[in-house]
């Protein structure tokens, strides 16, 4: 891609870049949201910013445990999600429509 | 314009467009559906980086059965109408929750441009990628020699959650049965013939007797209206 007289190669920092922009947009939707299913998805954007770095240094560098620990995060990912939707299952069934802020306590 | 680059751009345009869509949106569903455009641009610039395995268990897993395991706890639970965002339940929270954003942005944007050189590490010697053999086997083969042990976490993670899961999200234990109750067979079928019974005793227009009926779910229904 020639502009002017620079030309902008794709390098890896570019990624870095478009992971750190999804990994703070995940972070604000974090705190700005309530619903505990849209923090989630939050939180999943997060993760996937992180597996985009993994995958930009491990190409770059030329390693694979990059690629092996991307797989490593997926299979967490998938652990989170499914017992955090069974737990908010069971608190919406017991109060409808609680946000994060009717769950802070421990108790019900 | 490379290919590369026009790659880069569509799809990281893609991704940033969903993660939006995730924090803007207030119907959840919309959330979701947002969420699957920012995995999908993940899925094509992990192609775009070789990494073609990595890229299919993104679809597959990711936008095929997490994004669909939350739109079936959205429909389940019924909570697929607008959060209403008017209201700001600690003063100042969205302000903050946005400084805090741009704060790591800019702050993992100076870690990463503020040198001459960008990021750097050095390259690896103990487990390069081989042009030449495929990366799903490169992968199998140091998940199953160097990162051996994690797999074998990975998969105790897994039970574990799988039974988390079972146990929270069952609903609680229907009313225990008094076994002594029942000394001559077993409780499930003196519960029928109780239900039987009260069936037949409705039908004759005789409510069931209030006293001695153990069985559950017809305190209820009719016994204050129909009259023995």
């Amino acid at each position: 891609m020639i502009l002017g007289q620079v030309e902008l190669v794709l390098t890896e920092t570019w990624y870095l870049v478009l992971a750190a922009m999804i990994f703070a947009i995940g972070a604000t939707g974090l705190l700005i949201r309530r619903n505990p299913l849209v923090m989630f998805m939050c939180v999943e954007l997060m993760l996937n910013a992180v597996n985009l770095t993994f995958v930009a240094f491990a190409r770059a560098l030329d390693d694979v445990g990059g690629q092996a620990f991307v797989f490593f995060v997926l299979v967490v990912a998938a652990a989170e999600v499914v017992v955090g939707l069974a737990l908010v299952v069971a608190i919406m069934r017991r109060r409808q429509g609680a946000t994060a802020d009717d769950i802070s306590l421990m108790r019900g | 314009m490379r290919v590369e680059m026009v790659t880069f751009l569509l799809a990281g345009a893609i991704c940033l467009g969903g993660a939006l869509g995730v924090v803007l949106f207030r119907n959840p569903v919309h959330n979701a559906l947002s969420l699957v455009a920012t995995l999908f641009g993940v899925a094509v610039l992990f192609i775009a980086q070789e990494a073609y395995f990595l890229a299919a268990i993104q679809v597959i897993v990711y936008a095929g059965a997490i994004v669909v395991l939350f739109l079936f706890v959205i429909m389940l639970l019924g909570v697929d109408r607008a959060q209403k965002m008017g209201m700001d339940p600690i003063v100042g929270q969205r302000a903050s929750a946005v400084i805090c954003g741009v704060a790591i942005l800019g702050l993992s944007l100076a870690a990463l441009l503020a040198g001459s050189e960008a990021a750097t590490g050095t390259p690896s010697v103990t487990a390069p990628l081989d042009p030449e053999v495929a990366d799903i086997n490169r992968l199998g083969e140091v998940l199953f020699t160097d990162y051996v042990f994690a797999f074998q976490i990975t998969a105790v993670l897994l039970t574990i959650a799988v039974v988390g899961a079972v146990v929270l999200a069952r609903k609680a234990p229907a009313e225990a049965i008094d076994l002594d109750e029942f000394p001559d067979g077993t409780a499930m079928d003196a519960l029928d013939e109780e239900r039987l019974d009260d069936v037949a005793d409705h039908d004759a227009g005789v409510g069931p007797d209030d006293e001695d009926s153990p069985a559950p779910g017809d305190a209820g229904d009719e016994s204050e209206e129909v009259a023995p």
